[in-house]
């Protein structure tokens, strides 16, 4: 049945990374250098090989992932052991130096280790939270026709606007050319979408109209729903038109509902995507840092 | 009056073309009559650009006009120039509408155009591509009126009517709404036969307003109109009184009357009712009536090589000579291994005199039936197929004898020359239940599904008498192993074999029970009513039995059995059941064993029945017919389309599975993936039988696939698709260190280099049967969403997600 990363073969690598953390307290509690804990002892020098072995395995899971033919165990169990022996790493890091710190490459590269494993933590997160949401905002359509069917009441709407009156179906035109979804990463993430300002437009044109027609202008408050609006319409406007308005908004409604919903599974989406391109570039960095200091170590020492 | 000629040759596809070439080849006086204004039109009808293929290879061509693998417009071209050179005596528009043989021996044949004809002899090769059926209405031929549409984009702004329900209105009524005013003319008020895909995009355009729809409505006249804007108009009968409607055109898809009734109206006989069955023929191609032949689809041989062979052979049989068919070698070289081998004739006489089975069967069949299956002749001590193993081809014992070695039992049963197995896979669609091990001096013959089947639905001896030894065999195997045929004896001739539509109530719950059932064919639910609802227990595959507790003690059903999906089950008389309880003790216990874990699940379940309403869900999904479905988890899948991405990778680069498509309940989403179904509609119709099923189930398409898109048509789960092999990739490390080609999980170079001429095939997912790690989509997911589970964990599986 299903498992998830944290739970993949009875949280195996949970133990193992237990396990890792443990012997490397306890060598470090016995171990007692002279004068203190450092990266030079014998103990530095075998939990720096541990760390540094480490992050080049888990710099391997983006080839593993991508090795699709291969035999060589399962995604999801190289992925539980990524995260359970990628936050052992803390606590390896940090007793190589004996917490050592200071403002050179050495500590730049803890730092840069630190920050992927931070993102990281972040990612299981995400990953932990966001399918579901993802699922209920759905509510079993997809977004492919979820987007065909906003072009469609596009159309629909762009229709009945025209056998409206003119100044409408530029308006309904003009929602549609500002409705935008997707967008830039910023966008993305803040899952807007124009469908706001299109029904707003709405309302002014229908207020418009209405004092075209010589009735009162309608006493818009601010936050009025569009049911309101509606039963204002019903009230002042007599003309067969009436009821096509009503059904325009019902349209435009809808669109909104629907708009919301793919800009909202387009934000899911991006969070879940978005903490690769942190965690991903760092540890490309971290390698580059990791490498410096392991060569100054060994050159400058 | 009637034109006379010796021989009329009914229909121009490959087998008429290639018999009338023949005749004209050696003088003889002949006609080819064809419906149409071109020749062969099955194979003008395929898509533009279709590569044709020739399959079966190893077959030799014996034609007078040449076929070779190609597109379909150089094929076509190429029948067209030799009948020309040829000088075949063809005439189009002549659609036969009937032949009648007269007492003197002459054939009269009328067309439906008025011409008449007089033949000695006739060759029918229509193919089974029927006649469209028409409107059946005043105007039904008007021009604007039409039965086909080849490209829904080259009409534009206009009001077209289409009438039909099924399939292929509702893709042309949508493809056709794009930039036409469409009005669908049903005569339901549902659209139930179509696939589920359809059937919703149809509902959902008619809700939106992009279709308009006439339900519960049938044309009743369609007149040209000659003033107006509009050059037509279509008179409806509705519930609601009449309609009109002006249109442009009217695009009818009503599905194709099967040729039958028209050959049966010739005085031909069909071996049943059976839609699958062929007429009898002769190995001269003869029908039972003297003088009128068959070739070709018609008879049973879907291949274009196979038709044109028979064309040429027919001719020679008509004027009296001798040829060897075109078979013959072949047939040679698979007898070649059989000790004393003398001609191909005494070889299949031998198998038909020694496999009684098989003596039902007509020569021609019987050669049919050989050229499909493989003599096999273990050594002693083989294992011929094993428990478990997921193949379905069919044994018949020629020499020697087998062991059968049952689980559990120290003893084998033995059967002996002239018996057969592997019946049990063939009919129920699942895994071998025993190994069969060969003994000594064994000659076997292996007959695939698809021949066996054929078979099976052609000749009514044969069908009874597998069905006989099936119900001795399944209940001796499930239920009695140690028990002799003489102890089961009075129990099969008990037992009955009765078929349930799915949703059909098998016994229902409070009901009395007098009788128990052995699902031989599909899957049952198991269901109690609690609280007015009906909540879902467990799932029974084909193999198990139900409806025991209501003989072991409690007289009432407690529960109520439906079947998931067109099922078959054994039912076995409750009274005779309890006589053999009394005669076998052990089985009584045994029983009681079954009934208590069997009961303990189920009190399980009831406290649990959100899992019921999953396992409902499922079997809504058509589940119950599969053997291995992909289920995601949504609650896990972090939409990486990592899953798609292995697949396209490790499968020629395009992906066999939609990750997002399919429905999704209480976070369990069914993508659109192949559930390698027991009984595989997509081998319903495969013309090359290139459907296979591997040794562990994986349904998968060989390479001798034609390209036809039958399998695409007829898969109810929209998860095959015909595409053509894509460019290589450079390797992992050169895209990653020289950023070369397209990465992994990315489109191929440039899908658009040599489209044409490059054969298309259909493509599925084979569950990664060539792949050392197994299914590469669940192997790839980083997250642990997707599975791939068998109906059998279903309950378990229910359990695990409360
Ligand atoms: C989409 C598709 C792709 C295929 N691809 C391949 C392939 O690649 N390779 C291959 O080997 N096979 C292929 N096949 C199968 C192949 O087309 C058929 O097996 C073959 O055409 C059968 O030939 P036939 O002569 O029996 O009948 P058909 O080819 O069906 O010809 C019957 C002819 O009879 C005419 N006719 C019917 N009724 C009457 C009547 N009453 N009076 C007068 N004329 C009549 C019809 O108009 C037609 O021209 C494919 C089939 C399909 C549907
Ligand atoms: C120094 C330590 C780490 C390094 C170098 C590292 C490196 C990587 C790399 C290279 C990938 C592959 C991304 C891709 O190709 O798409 C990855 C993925 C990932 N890592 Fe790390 N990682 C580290 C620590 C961690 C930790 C501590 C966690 C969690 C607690 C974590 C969680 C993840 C997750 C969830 C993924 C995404 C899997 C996917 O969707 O493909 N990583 N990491
Ligand atoms: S292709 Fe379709 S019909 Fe064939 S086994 Fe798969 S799901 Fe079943
Ligand atoms: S690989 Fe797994 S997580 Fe990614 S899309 Fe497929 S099922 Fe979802």
């Amino acid at each position: 049945m299903h498992e998830s990363i944290l739970t993949h073969a009875r949280s195996r690598y949970l133990w193992v990374a237990l396990a890792l953390c443990l012997v490397s307290i306890g060598l470090y509690v016995w171990h007692d250098p002279d004068p203190v804990p450092n990266g030079g002892t014998w103990l530095g020098y075998t939990l720096g090989t541990i760390g540094a072995l480490l992050i080049m395995w888990l710099l391997l899971f983006g080839v593993r992932k991508r090795s699709y033919s291969t035999s060589l165990g399962s995604t999801r169990g190289w992925l539980s052991a990524h995260i359970y022996l990628g936050t052992a790493l803390i606590l390896v890091a940090l007793l190589h130096c004996g917490f050592q710190f200071g403002w050179n490459v050495h500590t730049l590269a803890l730092v840069l280790m630190l920050l992927v494993i931070f993102s990281g933590f972040f990612g299981v997160y995400v990953y932990l939270r966001y399918p579901a949401l993802m699922t209920r905002n759905r509510e079993n359509a997809t977004r492919d026709a979820m987007l065909e069917e906003i072009a469609e009441i596009d159309q629909n709407a762009l229709a009945l606007a025209d056998g409206i009156a003119p100044e409408i179906h530029a308006v309904v035109l003009r929602s549609i050319e500002n409705t935008r979804l997707g967008g830039g990463v910023w966008t993305q993430l803040r899952a807007r979408d124009g469908s706001d300002i299109a029904i707003a437009r709405i309302r002014d044109a229908i207020a418009q109209r209405n004092t075209q027609l010589g009735a009162k202008p309608a006493p818009l408050k601010a936050g009025q729903t569009i049911i309101a609006m509606v039963d204002f319409l019903a009230d002042q406007a007599d003309d067969k038109q009436t009821e096509a308005l009503r059904r325009l908004i019902d349209m435009l409604s809808r669109k909104r509902s629907l708009a919301t919903r793919v800009a909202r599974d387009i934000q899911y989406q991006a969070i879940m995507e978005i903490w690769l391109y942190v965690h991903v570039p760092l540890s490309i960095t971290l390698l580059a840092a990791l490498l410096t200091h392991i060569l100054s170590v060994f050159f400058y020492w | 009056m009637a034109e006379r000629f010796r021989i009329a040759i009914v229909g121009s596809g490959p087998g008429g073309l290639s018999a009338a070439a023949r005749a004209a080849e050696r003088g003889e006086s002949h006609v080819l009559l064809e419906a149409e204004p071109h020749l062969s039109n099955t194979i003008y009808r395929y898509q533009k650009g279709k590569y044709v293929m020739d399959e079966p290879g190893i077959l030799p061509l014996r034609s007078p006009i040449p076929f070779v693998a190609g597109l379909r417009e150089t094929i076509l071209e190429a029948w067209d120039e030799s009948s020309a050179r040829l000088k075949v005596n063809v005439r189009h528009r002549h659609e036969v509408k009937s032949i009648q043989r007269r007492a003197d021996g002459v054939f009269d044949l009328a067309c439906t155009n008025g011409a008449k004809f007089e033949a000695q002899a006739v060759v029918l090769g229509i193919g089974l591509q029927g006649n469209l059926r028409k409107l059946g209405v005043a105007g039904e031929d008007l021009p604007f009126v039409q039965y086909q549409l080849d490209d829904p984009d080259a009409y534009e702004g206009e009001t077209i009517v289409v009438v039909g329900a099924g399939d292929a209105a509702i893709e042309n009524a949508l493809a056709l709404a794009k930039q036409n005013n469409v009005v669908l003319i049903n005569r339901k008020d549902e659209f139930s036969r179509a696939k589920k895909g359809n059937e919703q995009a149809v509902l959902k355009a008619i809700e939106d307003g992009v279709i308009e729809c006439y339900y519960n409505s049938a044309p009743e006249r369609v007149e040209a109109l000659n003033a107006g804007r509009k050059p037509g108009r279509m008179i409806l009968s509705t519930d609601k009184g009449r309609a009109q409607i002006l249109l442009d055109r009217v695009i009818a898809r009503l599905g194709a009357t099967a040729p039958r009734g028209f050959v049966e109206a010739c005085g031909v006989t069909f071996p049943s009712k059976d839609p699958a069955s062929v007429p009898a023929i002769s190995p001269q191609y003869e029908s039972n009536v003297k003088g009128l032949y068959i070739v070709g689809a018609l008879g049973g041989y879907p291949l274009i090589k196979q038709a044109m062979n028979q064309g040429y052979e027919v001719v020679e049989y008509i004027t009296g000579s001798v040829v060897e068919p075109a078979d013959a070698p072949l047939l040679k070289a698979k007898f070649s291994g059989l000790g004393g081998f003398r001609s191909v004739d005494e070889a299949l006489a031998r198998i038909q005199k020694n496999v009684p089975v098989l003596s039902h069967i007509t020569p021609l069949q019987m050669r049919e039936f050989m050229l499909d299956s493989d003599i096999r002749t273990p050594a002693e001590g083989e294992t011929i197929f094993a428990r478990n193993d997921y193949t379905n081809s069919f044994y018949s014992i020629v020499e020697g004898e087998v062991r059968i070695v049952v689980e559990g039992q120290a003893a084998s049963v033995v059967l002996r020359r002239g018996e057969f197995f592997g019946e049990m896979s063939l009919i129920s669609g699942r895994r071998r239940s025993a190994t069969v091990v060969a003994g000594r001096n064994c000659i076997l013959v292996e007959t695939p599904r698809r021949s066996m089947n054929r078979l099976i639905s052609s000749v009514e001896a044969v069908k009874r008498e597998i069905d006989r030894i099936f119900i001795v065999r399944a209940i001796q195997s499930r239920f009695a192993p140690e028990a002799t045929h003489e102890q089961l004896a009075d129990m099969a001739a008990n037992a009955t074999l009765v078929r349930y539509k799915a949703g059909d109530n098998v016994f229902q719950e409070g009901e009395v029970g007098d009788c128990l059932h052995l699902v031989r064919v599909g899957s049952l639910t198991i269901s109690r009513n609690i609280g007015g609802k009906d909540v879902v227990l467990t799932y029974v595959a084909a193999g198990n039995y139900v409806g025991e507790m209501a003989l072991l003690g409690e007289s009432r059903r407690s529960a109520t059995a439906r079947a998931a999906i067109a099922t078959e089950t054994i039912r076995l008389d409750g009274d005779a059941f309890k006589r053999l309880l009394a005669k076998i003790p052990v089985l009584k216990l045994r029983l009681q064993k079954e009934y208590r874990q069997r009961t303990a699940a189920n009190l399980a379940m009831q406290s649990a029945p959100e899992g019921g309403d999953i396992i409902s869900f499922l079997m809504a999904q058509g589940a119950g017919e599969a053997t291995d479905i992909l289920l995601i988890d949504e609650s896990l899948c972090v939409r990486c389309d990592n899953c798609e991405k292995a697949c396209a990778e490790t499968h020629g680069g395009t992906s066999r599975l939609d990750r997002e498509a399919g429905p999704t309940f209480a976070n369990v989403h069914v993508p659109t993936s192949c559930r390698h179904c027991e009984h595989p509609h997509c081998m319903k119709d495969c013309p090359p039988d290139a459907l296979r099923r591997a040794p562990n189930g994986e349904v998968f398409i060989a390479d001798n696939c034609i390209g036809c898109g039958n399998c695409e048509r007829n898969c109810p789960y929209g998860v095959i698709h015909m595409a053509s092999k894509p460019p290589k990739k450079p390797g992992l490390l050169q895209w990653l260190l020289f950023g070369r080609g397209p990465g992994p999980g990315e489109a191929p170079y440039d899908a658009g280099i040599k489209k044409d001429g490059q054969a298309k095939k259909a493509v599925k997912c084979d569950m990664c049967k060539d792949q050392a790690g197994g299914a590469a989509c669940v192997r790839a997911c980083p997250t642990g969403a997707a599975i791939r589970i068998s109906p059998e964990e279903f309950p378990a599986y229910a359990q695990s997600r409360r």
